[in-house]
């Protein structure tokens, strides 16, 4: 059955590939627009053996890896200190609502402005926009957290910081997990976009921009490429880990996806 | 008394506006004007037309227009293909076996990525930003609606089996409608996302719209204008998601009550 | 009219149904009980087409059922997946009557029927959600009613409401299958309640299942709920019937009294 699944889904990369590469042949599409498929497979290659894109790959993964472990480090705090403390999270609710749905990347320019080392600043954006998913994550994990579980511990003398940190975090660390893997999407979202948009000397986005001016659409895709499945492992990853670490937690569906 | 609860709630805004106001009058730093004088540099730039365009001024038209027309097209075509695509997919459990590598490879690519590409691809202009948009939401639509077409209820199918709906029928009436929350949620992302691939493809493009307005303020040392943008940008995020929830609240109302009583 | 015969399903090597076979004349409400998990609902997805069986044949009006018959409704027990949470009560009952080539004006008239003989005329713009468990229930009679099958399944269609609902509901049915004629098979684990609804009841095994009695109600079409079940033939007969179905064999005296 599994075994089937996996046949097919090989098949259906091939079959696209085969497709793409075919409608390339034909001639139907100018190749100095749209490359063939054969071609941004050998650029994909390439890319392995090219010292500069790979300086580039390290220093978007620096800012994206950094940026991320910077969000968890004030982002889980922030929401259990707003989930514990319901007056607080009343009183900071509207400003959350408002500044969460700003689009992230508009506060890139701005950050031009205040950071002038380029990691810094992609770190800066990606703090600012990854946090959002944790910290919301965290408030509603910890409002849902069994209060018999908490009045168990209670009565039998506990007092409120080890009921948190006995129960109420470990019930809530499936949801904060969730939240830390969309934050991760995000990220990378945000770094892309601040290479793009602020330019720098390093980065995939530089990598990209660069090969786009030099006209060479193969090394352009092929780097997408990279981008993508590089998201597809690290995705994986961060599922399997999840599924290691909270096998106890029957898969109820995340707060937010 | 709801306006006394309103204060009770929202307190702290007005306070942090104060407070944000007094710093940046004492501080005198030029990347953060006080947001009075952004407030004004907005009322300027976009409100101060005549009467009979509801005050808009020929900028916040040119501003405002191509952003909105280009979000919602973007939008609305991923929507379309998104749906249908998830739907055919998610119904063949053999389809979604062989294109899942591909989905899961498409939605993985940071979408931002793509607008050098389609630049390269399309030239400046409108139908690069469309695909940027299009091909860069599409995802989470594709997704989530694959996922709710899957997971129909199995009592909801036999009993459409049982008095013989046609396929037509049964995609209509059965399958799509018990995929809406999780097409909704779908959506919601996307609309977001649509939000963010805008501005990047506005400023990077650098043809017109908030996002080249952004840009051009922050490099022409207008940094009023600038956060006029930002305050501008948020405000329609704002409302885009507000709008939306009330959307859903509306179409969904059985889920909600469905979810609620049993 | 329906005529099972030596039905067997098998999940992999696991046999459920082991030949059985039950027959059921026209208007008849014949009451299927057994012990839970002895396959009962297998047995119902065989004779809905829903499952194709491993063996054996299940005939209505003489045909095979290959495909899913288009005479025949289904009430499922679990009524809140059953219905469409996304349409109102009318719009539910009115949806399969466009395989009747009815138009948009007669399906609505026939669903307000429907909904009529089930007491729930007043709630026809209600959703699902905004009605009782037993309220849903009626609508899915209404909708198999206005269906109009020669052949009614039901599978367990009291087994989530309250005793009160219950009570209404096997009522209910009682009247609406007499006075349309309709050939009913009703599944149920509850003992009391097949004597009370059906015309015969037909006692299941454990698992591999084979039908250990076949026993004839002779309580009369017209039953009520306190007086019928005072009468000493239903005690006798849902003694019998407890009897077999805790796996018991037959008392020839009690089938001999009819």
């Amino acid at each position: 059955m599994e075994h089937a699944r996996v046949l097919r889904g090989v098949a259906g990369v091939a079959g696209f590939l085969a497709a793409a590469e075919i409608v390339g042949a034909t001639g139907l599409i100018d190749d100095r627009f749209l490359p063939r498929m054969s071609a941004i497979l050998r650029g994909a290659a390439e890319l392995l053996a090219d010292q500069e894109f790979l300086a580039d790959a390290r220093a978007t993964l620096a800012a994206w890896g950094l940026g991320l472990l910077l969000t968890v480090a004030v982002a889980v705090p922030a929401g259990l200190a707003l989930g514990a403390l319901p007056p607080v999270e009343r009183a900071v609710r509207p400003l959350i609502e408002f500044l969460r749905p700003i689009p992230s990347v508009a506060v890139v320019p701005l950050a031009i402005l205040l950071f002038s080392d380029n990691l810094h600043l992609r770190v800066a954006v990606v703090v600012y926009a990854a946090s959002w998913p944790i910290v919301i994550n965290t408030i509603y994990a910890l409002r849902d957290v069994d209060p018999l579980a908490k009045e168990t511990l209670r009565s039998f003398g506990f007092g409120p910081m080890s009921v948190l940190l006995r129960v109420a975090l470990p019930s809530a660390a499936p949801f904060i997990a969730t939240g830390i893997r969309v934050a991760a999407g995000t990220a990378i979202i945000l770094v892309i976009s601040a290479e793009l948009l602020a330019g720098g000397a390093e980065g995939v986005g530089i990598y990209i921009m660069e090969a786009a001016s030099g006209n060479r659409m193969d090394l352009m895709l092929g780097a997408t490429l990279w981008a993508g499945l590089f998201g597809v492992l690290s995705n994986s990853a961060l599922v399997a880990v999840e599924r290691r670490l909270f096998r106890w937690h029957d898969a109820r569906a995340g707060v937010a996806r | 008394m709801n306006a006394i609860r309103a204060v009770g709630r929202l307190w702290l805004v007005p306070v942090t506006l104060v407070a944000w106001e007094i710093a940046t009058r004492v501080a005198e730093q030029p990347f953060f004007p006080p947001p009075s004088a952004t407030l004004v540099r907005m009322g300027e730039m976009w409100l101060s037309g005549p009467p009979s365009r509801l005050l808009l001024t020929e900028q916040a038209m040119s501003d405002f227009g191509p952003s909105l027309a280009r979000l919602f097209a973007g939008w609305a075509l991923a929507a379309v293909i998104g749906v249908a695509a998830g739907v055919a997919i998610g119904c063949s459990t053999r389809l979604s076996d062989y294109l899942d590598p591909l989905i899961h490879l498409g939605r993985a690519v940071p979408p931002p990525l793509l607008v050098p590409f389609f630049l390269a691809l399309l030239k400046l202009g409108t139908p690069a930003q469309l695909a940027t948009i299009v091909f860069g939401i599409i995802w989470p639509i594709l997704v989530n609606t694959i996922d709710g077409a899957r997971t129909v209820d199995r009592q909801h199918l036999e009993t459409a089996r049982i008095f013989g709906f046609s396929t037509v029928q049964r995609l209509t009436r059965v399958i799509v409608p018990a995929a809406m929350p999780k097409i909704f949620a779908g959506l919601r992302l996307a609309l977001s996302l649509a939000l963010i691939l805008l501005i990047v493809a506005e400023i990077f493009a650098g043809s017109g719209g908030l996002g080249y307005r952004l840009l051009s303020a922050q490099r022409t040392y207008l940094y009023a204008d600038m956060w006029g943008c930002l305050v501008v940008l948020g405000l329609l995020g704002y409302l885009l998601n507000s709008a939306f929830l009330l959307l859903e609240r509306r179409v969904l109302a059985w889920h909600r009550n469905a979810r609620q009583t049993t | 009219m329906l005529e099972i015969t030596d039905l067997v399903h098998s999940y992999g090597s696991h046999r459920v149904l082991d030949g059985v076979s039950i027959r059921a004349a026209e208007g008849e409400l014949v009451c299927v009980v057994g012990p839970s998990g002895c396959g009962k609902s297998t047995l119902l997805r065989s004779v809905a087409g829903l499952i194709r069986p491993t063996g054996g044949r299940v005939l209505i009006d003489g045909r095979p059922v290959e495909r899913i018959p288009d005479n025949l409704a289904v009430v499922f027990q679990d009524y809140s997946r059953s219905l469409y949470p996304w349409m109102t009560a009318a719009n539910n009952v009115a949806l399969p009557l466009r395989r009747r080539g009815l138009d948009r004006r007669r399906r609505r008239e026939a669903a307000m029927a429907a909904l009529d003989q089930v007491g729930l005329a007043d709630a026809a713009e209600k959703y699902p959600w905004e009605m009782s468990g037993g309220m849903q229930q009626r609508v899915s009679i209404a909708r198999a009613l206005a269906y109009r099958p020669s052949l009614l399944l039901m599978d367990e269609p009291f087994g989530s409401v309250d005793a009160q609902t219950r009570e209404d509901l096997e009522d209910l049915v009682l009247r609406v299958c007499a006075h349309h004629g309709m050939t009913t098979l009703l599944i149920t684990h509850d003992i009391d309640e097949s004597v009370y609804v059906g015309d015969r009841v037909i006692v299941l095994t454990r698992s591999p299942t084979r039908v250990a009695a076949d026993l004839p109600v002779d309580l009369g079409r017209s039953r009520d709920q306190i007086a019928t079940r005072q009468l000493g033939a239903f005690v006798r007969l849902r003694a019998e019937v407890g009897r077999l179905v805790r796996g018991g064999s037959p008392t020839p005296t009690v089938l001999e009294k009819h």
